[in-house]
């Protein structure tokens, strides 16, 4: 049977198992939109593609599908970029379907266009330009693979606009073919012998979960080796909720914001198995100084990523649960208790420094970041924003089921919070999704209030406000004499403009309110924004300065006696 | 920890990479380059023994560690289907050049002896200018342009690298 391109573009998605699609429509992805109500696909329709993006991520981070957004050309795609950008950084499955100007007008500067897949070489996976209709089935099925196998990322379909209203005969590719892309899934069985050695011999050892256990849905492979070798585990950013983070063996971020302890641990082991993990610079400050003792063993499904950052001494390539299955039994069960007992000492030293939100009578965004945590007994999918208020979630709130956290990691974007939130809940509607964002980073994309009510998810946004970009006012705080060129920001009545979008919103301003307004939206099955007026000027410590090893920090203030 | 010794002596690499000859893979492949901040010297493309499968050679200036991203970077292109460095193997490598020298009835004869001692060739004569075609390494074209140079060079228009594993070793077999 004879289909037109947007006929077989929803046919494609359809075989794909896409139900749902982010996107804005526009002149040139028109045709598509027409054939959109007789495909069995829910359309969200955003407010800005920017947001699309976005969402089309936060469902992928929170399914483990492939998430899909939708544009038309020009600006429709430009503004698809950050979004294409955030996923990328964060190796998150987005296919990202754009609106192209026909080609009879391709490349004469005509009316919305842009070379988009010129403008997102750098920051996809692999893209596609269709000017053919016999090329559209099977770039859709090679971008759903490429996007999908492997470390996953982003993939771009640009269409023009004739391709989409010419017809032909519909034949889905069976399977694709790609000679230039054959992901490795299993370690070498070598290099796993070798790497069970050097576990079994070390004496000070610690395993560093990154994204790459979320990923490949590797939390019980990776709680199994921690527990059988008695390995303390450290997580990236994006690697928090490996691990249940009240586990034992858990200590939690390292890093630029991680504990004091954390980093003492990284900094004197004598190894390290990084799994799914780049050994990126917020967790490794300096490559030169960082885990000066320690041999390492690198775990990542992506060649490149090996000795991209530091020297590594056992590489292993492959899926971290492939891998870590296969370690498992080479791994001998054990214990380190005079490391774990050192460990623990570092770690009730920093702990009992941690008193300060605690005893404060002031609204401090710990005191309501460790709330949260209690309402929702730590088992809520958060999904934070960029900035201080991303650091205060990653130190107060535990998670305990792993996925449960999603940030822009790698790009910091902030905006990203809100319609992420709104991918991730579309996509899993049984979770209760909670924001943190800042309220520099929700105005960017707080537009997206008005697809929250339209779509009625019932997501609780917690804005941590205190009038700055506060990261950036800490740092001028810190190494900028306190020129704080930019940084202070105004904004609406935070509460009332909820209202205005017909969203139930709060206003804590006092300590004492803040359980009370946390119940309150939990309990309402319905989208619910409270402004937290937090401590306006309030630093995130410990803080790693920027060239220096991770060990030295500037600490939380000692006791108070 | 580092990524590797910084004392280490960059120097120059040849790496052979296999791609499919489609439409922005070039400018994929060139884009890598400048945004890992690589050093190309110099970067050619033309058919290989396959249809549909272009041949790129690339020289880059680099270590070790560097080399070693280059590669891996190229492979995650999906265009690129194979890459190999070269640069320690037995290989044959070639640069073409054609090259437009001013001459007058008086040089030409002198002009024509050199491009003999070098064996290359004359291929277009004009009553104020010769074109001279060379192939041969990289230093050997280098030697007959300085040599070519007092004449008053009009134009020149060089390959760079393209090289080939001698022998039945061929650079695109499978690991």
């Amino acid at each position: 049977m004879k289909l037109n391109g947007a006929q077989i573009l929803w046919e494609c998605l359809v075989r794909e198992g896409v139900d749902v699609v982010f996107g804005i429509t526009g002149g040139a992805i028109m045709p598509v939109y027409h054939e959109l109500p007789n495909y069995p696909v829910r359309h969200v329709t955003m407010r800005h593609e920017q947001a699309a993006a976005h969402a089309a991520d936060g469902y992928a981070r929170a399914t483990g599908k492939v998430g899909v957004c939708m544009s038309t050309s020009g600006p429709g795609a430009t503004n698809l970029v950050t979004g294409i950008a955030t996923a990328a950084m964060d190796s998150s499955p987005i296919v990202a379907i754009t609106g192209q100007v026909s080609t009879s007008v391709l490349g004469s500067d005509s009316f919305q266009e842009t070379d988009i897949t010129g403008i997102t070489m750098p920051i996809t996976k692999h893209n596609y330009l269709v000017t053919d209709i016999g090329d559209l089935a099977r770039a859709v099925k090679e971008a759903f693979y490429i996007a999908s196998s492997g470390r996953p990322g982003p993939v771009l379909i640009d269409i023009a606009k004739d391709v989409q209203l010419a017809e032909t005969e519909f034949e889905y590719p069976a399977e694709v073919n790609l000679p230039g892309f054959k992901p490795h899934l299993h370690g070498n069985a070598r290099q796993i012998r070798q790497a069970a050695l050097m576990i079994n011999q070390a004496k000070e050892p610690l395993l560093i979960a990154g994204r790459g256990i979320i990923i490949s849905r590797a939390s019980a492979e990776l709680r199994e080796l921690a527990e059988k070798a008695q390995i303390p585990v450290v997580t990236t950013l994006l690697g928090k909720s490996s691990l249940p983070e009240t586990h034992p063996l858990c200590l939690g971020m390292g890093g630029m914001h991680g504990e004091a302890f954390t980093n003492y641990a990284l900094q004197t082991a004598d190894l390290i198995v990084g799994i799914g993990t780049r050994f990126d610079d917020r967790l490794t400050s300096t490559a030169e100084t960082f885990a000066p003792k320690a041999k390492v063993i690198h775990i990542d499904i992506d060649p490149a990523e090996i000795g991209k950052r530091v020297r590594v001494d056992l590489p292993i390539v492959g899926d971290a649960r492939n891998v870590l299955s296969q370690l498992l039994p080479l791994v001998e069960s054990g214990g380190h208790p005079d490391w774990i007992e050192r460990i623990e000492e570092w770690r009730a030293e920093a702990r009992a420094r941690d008193v300060v939100w605690q005893e404060s009578d002031a609204l401090l965004p710990q005191y309501v970041i460790r709330s949260i945590w209690e309402v929702t007994k730590g088992d809520a999918l958060m999904v934070s924003d960029v900035g201080q208020n991303q650091m205060w979630e990653a130190q107060y709130y535990l998670h305990q089921r792993p996925c449960s956290l999603i940030s822009s990691g790698g790009l910091g974007t902030m905006g990203f919070a809100v319609p992420a939130a709104i991918g991730a809940a579309v996509g899993c509607p049984e979770r209760d999704v909670w924001v943190v964002a800042g309220d520099g980073g929700f105005q960017m994309t707080c537009q997206e209030l008005a697809t929250i009510v339209q779509e009625g998810l019932p997501i609780k946004i917690n804005l941590l406000n205190n009038g700055y970009l506060g990261m950036v006012r800490q740092w001028q705080e810190l190494f900028f004499q306190k020129n704080y060129s930019g940084t202070p920001i105004s904004g609406p009545d935070f509460a009332k403009f909820a209202q205005a979008y017909g969203i139930h919103g709060i206003t804590v301003e006092k300590r004492g309110e803040v359980t009370e307004a946390l119940r309150q939206a939990q309990a309402m099955d319905a989208p619910v924004l409270i402004d937290f007026r937090i401590e306006r000027e309030h630093n995130v410590l410990p803080m790693v300065p920027s060239g220096e090893p991770i060990d030295k920090m500037i600490r939380r203030p000692a006791v108070r006696h | 920890m580092s990524t590797g010794p910084q004392s280490e002596t960059y120097s120059r690499r040849t790496l052979v990479a296999l791609m499919e000859d489609k439409p922005g893979v070039l400018s994929n492949v060139s884009n890598l380059f400048r945004r890992r901040n690589y050093n190309i010297e110099s970067l050619t493309v033309g058919h290989s023994e396959t249809p549909g499968i272009s041949r790129m050679t690339v020289v880059v200036n680099a270590n070790d560690a560097v080399v070693e991203q280059v590669i891996k970077q190229l492979h995650k292109l999906i265009s690129v289907t194979k890459v190999t460095d070269i640069t320690d193997d037995v290989a044959v490598i070639r640069e073409l050049a054609l090259i437009k020298v001013h001459c007058t009835s008086s040089t030409r004869g002198e002009i024509k002896q050199l491009v003999d001692i070098f064996r290359a060739q004359i291929i277009d004569v004009s009553p104020e200018s010769m074109t001279v075609e060379i192939t041969g390494t990289e230093d050997k074209v280098d030697s007959l342009v300085n040599m070519l140079r007092p004449f008053g060079l009009k134009e020149m228009a060089r390959t760079g690298r393209v090289a080939m594993s001698r022998g039945a070793t061929n650079t695109n077999d499978s690991d």
